[in-house]
């Protein structure tokens, strides 16, 4: 067992929130057309605000603090959000598109002891990624600050959003990473939008298209052992945790809401009105979330993918039922490895519905 | 004998989890966890505390070892720390302003 795995197992015992989400903004420069949130400032947090939450979260126990957005460089002040959060010692990551990364704030990032920074980037060809940014110009300057920030011996990673629109350039991303030198990571998950909204679901990748992925061993590493049928889930997998998501991490929004998970959008409480601690240890939404073994979900626990499968409650919930399965993790299950989920049996499929079509909600259980 | 001063890097997150102590590097992601004694070296490594009271003053009253033990294990503490650039060692105190421990 891994020192971290021990320290995550830890957290869990003595229900510490060990890792944070925070979207310090919402606000973008780009546009992505699969991207879950609206880019208005509904009333974001002020700088003394998002400080005294940095704080409770250093009392509650936090490690690993991940700065998101939107887009987290149009907030002025975000700088000063850094240096304040290195000051409580946190291990802080930040994501951000990277536009507005010039030589400064790279060696700002670097002198404030940032161990991360993770770039969106969709393709390798400017037309492509530029035409899903909306952003002309976006992958250069990206590229440029990945550069800088290089120079400055900050770990990147590029983390590439697979979709149809740039399928088939997903290996020349991957080249570009290895180019200039950084991680790269490759998601098919495009989640609904924050306001339930599934429309861009229509922008995944058709799910035939996914085993050429799940059987790229520059990806996925062992391929056999990757896209093997599962093994028979033991008891210890059923009395298991579905995944992290408000046992040892959550997410807060740019208005102070708190989450299980920035893809789990059901509110447990304001820090505006309550103390982290507070909402953390006494919100029903919480208990709720914290409740459910693999054996209680009402699909999912006579599944054989049950132990390996991607399920994400959040995407279930968003899907009608915290307890449900989430459609776009059975696909993935399927496409992996061939073995139709439990939830595609009952629904009477030997092949996922097209994205965006399948309306798990309406099962019979 | 030459006294040894320790002081904990700006290059790194730390937390207490569980009595135990989790270190990371900013510079290499290099992961720590310390235990009991030297999560006590750790909070006191404050630059201008030399090792030796360190370890008179928070170990050997409150872990039952010998001074001989605790030095022992001590030096080999700081010793693989600063290998990693997490821990500071210099025979002379440190200026302030080391981060603060949590």
């Amino acid at each position: 067992m891994s020192l971290l795995h021990e320290m995550n197992e830890k957290a869990l015992t003595y229900g510490v929130p060990l890792s944070v989400h925070i979207d310090v903004t919402y606000r973008c420069n780009e546009r992505c057309g699969h991207c879950y949130l609206d880019h208005d400032d509904h009333g974001e947090m002020t700088t003394v605000e998002i400080k005294k939450i940095l704080d409770q979260l250093a009392a509650a126990g936090t490690f690993f603090l991940t700065l998101s957005g939107g887009e987290v460089f149009l907030r002025r002040d975000f700088l000063e959000l850094v240096a304040y959060a290195r000051k409580l010692l946190f291990n802080v990551k930040v994501k951000t598109n990277a536009v507005m990364i010039r030589e400064f704030e790279a060696q700002e990032l670097r002198r404030l002891g940032v161990e991360q920074v993770q770039i969106s980037i969709y393709s390798h060809r400017a037309e492509v990624h530029d035409g899903i940014t909306r952003l002309p110009g976006s992958l250069a300057k990206s590229i440029r600050a990945i550069r800088f920030l290089k120079e400055q011996r900050i770990k990147v990673t590029i983390a590439n959003v697979l979709m149809k629109d740039n399928f088939e350039d997903y290996k020349g991303t991957q080249a570009l990473a290895a180019e200039l030198g950084v991680h790269y990571t490759l998601d098919p998950t495009v989640t609904p939008k924050m306001d339930g909204d599934r429309s861009v679901l229509g922008l995944r990748v058709l799910g035939d298209s996914l085993p050429t992925v799940f059987h790229d061993e520059s990806l996925v590493g062992d391929v056999a052992a990757y896209c093997a049928p599962p093994p028979a889930p033991g008891e210890d997998i059923l009395d298991g945790y579905p995944c992290s998501a408000g046992h040892t991490s959550c997410y807060i929004t740019p208005y102070a809401e708190v989450f299980p998970c920035v893809q789990f959008p059901i509110v447990c409480g304001n820090l505006r009105e309550e103390k982290f601690e507070d909402v953390w240890r006494n919100a029903p939404q919480f208990h709720e979330v914290r409740g459910i073994r693999a054996r209680d979900l009402t699909t999912c626990s006579g599944c054989g993918h049950v132990g390996t499968c991607s399920r994400c409650p959040g995407l279930a919930y968003m899907e009608g039922d915290m307890r449900g399965p989430s459609t776009a993790d059975c696909e993935k299950s399927f496409y992996r490895t061939g073995i139709p989920s439990e939830n595609m049996r009952r629904l009477g499929l030997s092949a996922p519905l097209p994205a965006g079509l399948v309306q798990i909600a309406s099962a019979p259980a | 004998m030459t006294a040894t001063y320790i002081a904990r890097s700006s290059a790194i997150a730390s937390r207490v989890l569980g009595g135990e102590t989790m270190v990371m590097s900013v510079a290499d992601s290099t992961f720590f966890t310390l235990n009991e004694v030297a999560s006590a070296i750790w909070q006191a490594a404050d630059g201008v505390t030399p090792l030796d009271e360190i370890v008179a003053r928070h170990v050997c009253p409150e872990f039952d070892v010998t001074p001989e033990d605790a030095w022992t294990d001590a030096n080999e503490f700081v010793r693989e720390l600063s290998t990693h650039g997490i821990l500071l060692v210099s025979d002379q105190p440190f200026a302030p302003a080391t981060p603060e421990a949590r």
